[in-house]
This record gives C-alpha cells, structure tokens and sequence, in this order.
C-alpha cells in the first residue's frame, strides 16, 4: 500500500487511473449490452412467433410500423418473408443506425435465435422466401464454371468481376462479396436487399444460385495468376500504379545516376600524375 | 572561326583530333565568332576545365569497368535464354508464393522476371559503359544557318530554269497533259481496292433477331453449351427482378451468335406499373414488365446495374445512367440516346415474346442513322 500512495503523485498516475476506469466502463457495458450467448433452441413455434413479435415490436416497429405495414421511414415487411429478416439482420445492416443512401453491414445486434424468432414472425405475417436451408448454399465443385458465366452475366456489372464490389449512384455502391457468408448471399439473391434486383427461384433456380456461390468462394482462394492483384480492380489501380509508383521509380533512378559523378578525386589525379612522373 | 558559313566543317564545332581536349579548352572563348566587348556581363565563360575520369588516369580501374559492362552485357543475354527456357519448362500450373504479392503463376512470374533481367543489363551495361569509359571530353558545337548562301541558290533556281527550259515541257503540251493526267490516275488504286472490305452493311444496324412472337429465353436458363434454355413466364418475375435474356433463335444461331447477340441482348425489369411514367411504355411491356435492350446507345458495353428503387440502369463502361420508368431516357454521362424498348406481349402459352423488332436501332449511334 505504501508504494501506491508514494506513486500516486506520479505523472503518469492520472492516465492510469482513467485506462482503468474506461476498461471498467467497457467491460461493464460489453456485460450488459452484448448478445447474449446462444440459448437452447427448445422453442415451440407458438413461442418462437411470441419472442419474435416481441423482438419486432422494441427493435423494427419504429420504422416499419406497428404491423410491419411500413412508414414513411422504412417499407412493409409483409410478403418479404424469412430470408429478407435473415438477411438484414445477419449481416448487421437491420436495425439501421442512421439514415444515407444506403445501409451498410456492422456488427450484429441479434443472436441467432433472436434473429429466427423475428424471421419466423415476418414470414407469419404474409409468406414470402424462407431462410434458405444450408444444404442450398453449400460448394459444389462441379458448379465453379457455370457458377463463373452466370456471375459474369448477372452479377459482375455491380459487384465486379471478381467479387470486389463497385460504385452505384448518389452514395449508393455494391458491397465486396469477398468476405460474404454464403447463406447471405443466396439470401441476396432471394430477396434483392435495397438497391440490388430480384433473382427469385423462377428467374435463378437454387441450383444456380448454388453455383455461383461455388464460383465465388472458389475464387476467393484463387491465385492473382498475373502478379500482384492490386484488389483486382482492373485496369484502373493497374494503370494508377504503374503511372504513380512505377514512373517515379524511373524518374529517381535517373536522377541517381545523373547525381553521381564518374570523375577523379583531385588527390587521385595528382597521385596517378605522380606515378606517371615516377615512370 | 569568326565567318561560320565558310568553315562548314569539324574544326567549327571546337574539336580538334589533333590539338585535342586541351586545345578544345583554349579556343573554346572564341568560338562564336563575335567581338565580345569590354565588361560584358554576359560573357561567354566558356568550359569548365576538363577532369578525367578513374578509368581515364588508371588502366586497372578502366579494366575493371570493361569486365563490369562485358557481365551486364552476358548476364543479359542469359537472361534472355533463361526466358526461352523458362517459356517451355515452367508447368502453366505451377504457382509460387512470392512474398509482398502473394500467390503467383510461377510461369508469369518467371518470364517477367528474366525478360526484365535482360533489358535491365541491356540498359545498365550502356550507361555503365558511356560513363565509365566511352569519351566524356566536353565540346562546344556552334550551330551555323541552314540556309545555303545566296550564290548557291541563284544557281540552283538558273539549273532549274534551265532544265524545265531543255525538257520542252512548255512547248509540248501533250506530253504535259498526259503526265499530269496519269499521275492523277496513279493513287486512285488505293481507293479502289477498298471496296474488297465488303458488302455494305445496309440495314442489318436498323435490325435484330427480334421479331413478333419471337420467344424470350433466360439467359440463367441456357446450357454452358448455348444449345438449349427456357421462355421466361410472367409470373415467374416478381417486382424488382432483373433477368438479362436473349431470341430463342440464339440458341440454333451458331456460327452467327456473337453477330446476333451484339445487337440482339436484351434485359427484363419487373416493376410496380405505377412507377412507369410513360404510357407508351407502360402500353409496350406487359402488367409492369418491361424489355430493354441491353446494349448502351454510347459505346455498346452491356447495360445492367439496375437499381431496383430508383429504377436507374447504369452502364459501367462510363457510367450512362437511364431511367427504366420514362422510355430509357438518359439522365446521366455520355450517351445520347435512350435504352431501346422491346414492345412485348405473352403467347398462346403464356411465354413472353416480342410484339415486334425495335423501333429504333439499338447500340451506339452511327454514321447513316442521322
């Protein structure tokens, strides 16, 4: 104790006495705030749409209205079924934080029962895509070429050709898939979050989807065959590289061998005139 | 030196084989041929004093630099042969981790490696070698008028005179209608053989693979090998889907495909009917369902960011933007011209098909189309 009171005077003590407080702070707020852990799945679905609507009601209903009839804020959620809540919820983009042209994915609010007792509510609600079982989304190597012609026909345009993502209009863009679990992209597909198109089971069959899937994960692990992949982007980060780092690099080469004279000290030049007399 | 037109020779530009560097150095004030007066400020000062180089005052040191050049020099040529090597030896598979990239095509890797081996050696033994050993005596050299003097030009133009005066091309105008006549013929050759390039193109632009009743195929439904694919039924679409689709007739087109398809790709967008402005596109789709060609009417690059709320389609060559809700009309970047709209309908057994060709020629526009 003795040592504590004499280094309390030190001038580091205040910076040490607020890390304290503000890691206590964090772990205080980590306990209470965070997710909970998975909790055992024994729901009977009675409880599951009770949970669910409960959910819905403290989390969405400001937006998306009491019904889930929308406002002026958010659309109706009635006939988006199972898969559009898995989506948005998942991936963290539902609940919004603030409005802008877009809503972008962050950490998720929700575990995943919570998340199924909101899906499972919404798709009571008026039908519509349900969460896609695991074995739609699962590799199949078989599919990796024609998963790579339908990418490149329906998805590149936006997302880029290797899955990097892209600009849209006003803000708006089309996010990397580089990262993306593959039941949130089948999801995508089902539902057509906000800017991105429909590609329902009638336009792209499951086995499709399956197949672009199998193409993106695969490509994921592929080797930038051609060098470095300068995050693939094509032609633009090429030629910006190669205009800005390369042509400098040329730029300093020659000015080192401008800058460094080829010709005799003095001392060598009266040494070698010494020698020279010395013949 | 002081009259430069009548010493158009080496001495002028300041070197002198025989007097050498140093000789260089003493006349190098005077070379301009101009009285320099008292107290110029601006007075020629002439060349730095000459210093030698290592290798000029020490035979091992300038030894030494040649055998540097002669190794850039045969490092180079056996990079060149390694890339030679490399080109057939190297497995198309193999891929080696290179460290700040990644994994890489060893292959690639490789023959970009030698290749920039050898043209590195090629250039570093040039500038070695012109530093080191190659003559650094500096000189002035004097530029002199590129005129020739006056003399020299009277007799040219009298030569001149004189020749078209004994050719007697005044006098015989016969001969000098001919000649002009067949060298005005002599380049009309090059124009003619132009019309091998083929046959115009006519009104194939102004046409597609469209035509009434021609059914509409999903492009997600048709075999890796093009051969066979499925009619899109409007129920299949709901609001806010995206199917880019081609004619039915691209699926036995064969060698003509690509020729079809570059005029004939089209995209389906289904929307809430009353989002659509126009009632000529309302009246050409189908209960919210509309076809556009796909082609963007700048530069032909496939249009299809479609925006499913805004109901935008972007192009992502130069980003054209058109509105799906008011004829295709352009709202945004290069393009001229609106996204075409297939008029379509559904058949007897509920496909949808074309109500006929397009109205306007789709792709980018061009020289006959005014």
């Amino acid at each position: 104790m003795k040592s504590l009171s004499t280094r309390r005077r030190h001038p580091l003590a205040a910076f040490v006495v607020l890390a304290l407080g503000l890691a206590f702070a964090g772990a205080l707020f980590a306990a209470f705030v965070s997710p909970a852990a998975d909790a055992d799945t024994g729901e009977t679905p009675a409880q599951q749409l009770a949970n669910g609507k409960a959910l819905y009601i403290s989390s969405c209903s400001t937006c998306h209205g009491m019904n889930a009839e929308g406002s002026s804020l958010g659309p109706s959620l009635v006939g988006v079924g199972g898969a559009s809540v898995d989506f948005q919820v998942s991936t963290g983009r539902m609940p919004a934080k603030q409005l802008g042209p877009q809503v972008q994915a962050k950490q998720t609010v929700f575990n995943a029962q919570q998340t199924g007792d909101m899906a499972a509510y919404i798709q009571s609600l008026g039908g519509g895509p349900g969460v896609p079982d695991s074995s739609l989304y699962a590799l199949d190597d078989s599919k990796v070429s024609l998963g790579g012609v339908l990418f490149r026909q329906s998805c590149s345009q936006c997302h880029n050709f290797a899955g990097e993502g892209g600009a849209l209009s006003d803000g708006k863009f089309a996010p990397a898939l580089t990262q993306t679990d593959p039941k949130a992209i089948y999801e995508a597909m089902l539902t057509g979050p906000q800017n991105m198109p429909v590609f329902n089971d009638k336009v792209m069959p499951p086995a499709e989807k399956k197949a672009i899937i199998s193409y993106l994960v695969t490509s994921r692990n592929e080797p930038n065959y051609g060098g470095a992949g300068l995050g693939r982007l094509g032609p633009v980060s090429e030629g910006l590289f190669i205009w800005t780092v390369g042509l400098i690099a040329l730029l300093l080469f020659a000015v080192w061998i401008a800058a460094h004279t080829t010709k005799a000290s003095a001392e060598r030049v009266a040494k070698a005139a010494a020698a020279k007399a010395g013949k | 030196m002081s009259d430069e037109t009548n010493h158009p020779n080496m001495t002028e530009i300041g070197y002198d084989e025989e007097r050498g560097a140093v000789a260089v150095e003493e006349h190098g004030f005077d070379g301009h041929g101009e009285v320099v007066p008292a107290g110029d400020p601006f007075a020629d000062p002439g060349l730095e004093p000459h210093r030698p180089r290592i290798t000029d005052i020490d035979a091992k040191a300038a030894k030494r630099a040649e055998r540097q050049v002669a190794l850039l020099f045969a490092l180079s040529a056996a990079a060149t042969i390694g890339f030679m090597v490399a080109f057939t030896e190297i497995p198309r598979t193999a891929v080696v981790d290179f460290f700040p990239i990644g994994p890489v095509s060893a292959s690639n890797f490789a023959l970009g490696m030698l290749l920039g081996m050898a043209l590195f050696s090629l250039g570093a033994g040039a500038i070695y070698w012109a530093r080191t050993l190659m003559t650094d005596v500096e000189f002035p050299q004097e530029r002199h008028r590129l005129e020739s003097d006056p003399q020299a030009r009277a007799d040219a133009a009298a030569e001149w005179k004189q020749g078209v005066e004994d050719s007697g091309i005044k006098r015989r105008p016969l001969i000098r209608r001919t000649l002009l006549g067949a060298l005005t013929v002599l380049p009309l050759p090059a124009l003619w053989i132009l019309r091998d390039l083929g046959p115009l193109p006519g009104d194939t632009l102004r046409h597609t693979a469209w035509k009434a009743g021609e059914r509409i195929v999903n492009n997600n439904t048709v075999s890796l090998d093009g051969a066979t694919g499925q009619g899109v039924r409007p129920e299949d679409l709901t609001i806010g889907s995206l199917v880019t689709a081609r004619p039915q007739s691209a699926l036995t087109a064969g060698e003509d495909f690509n020729n079809m398809m570059a005029k004939s790709a089209i995209l389906l967008v289904r929307m809430d009917p009353a989002d659509i402005k126009s009632k000529q596109e309302r009246d050409w789709g189908y209960q919210g369902i509309v076809a556009f060609s796909q082609i963007c009417t700048h530069v032909g690059c496939p249009v299809t960011l479609y925006e499913q709320q805004t109901h935008h389609m972007l192009c992502p060559c130069h980003q054209s933007t058109f509105d799906l809700t008011e004829d295709g009309k352009v709202i945004f970047g290069p393009a001229a011209r609106s996204l075409p709209q297939l008029p379509i309908t559904v058949d007897a057994d509920g496909y949808l098909v074309a109500q006929r060709d397009f109205d306007a020629p789709v792709g980018p526009s061009f020289w006959e189309r005014g």
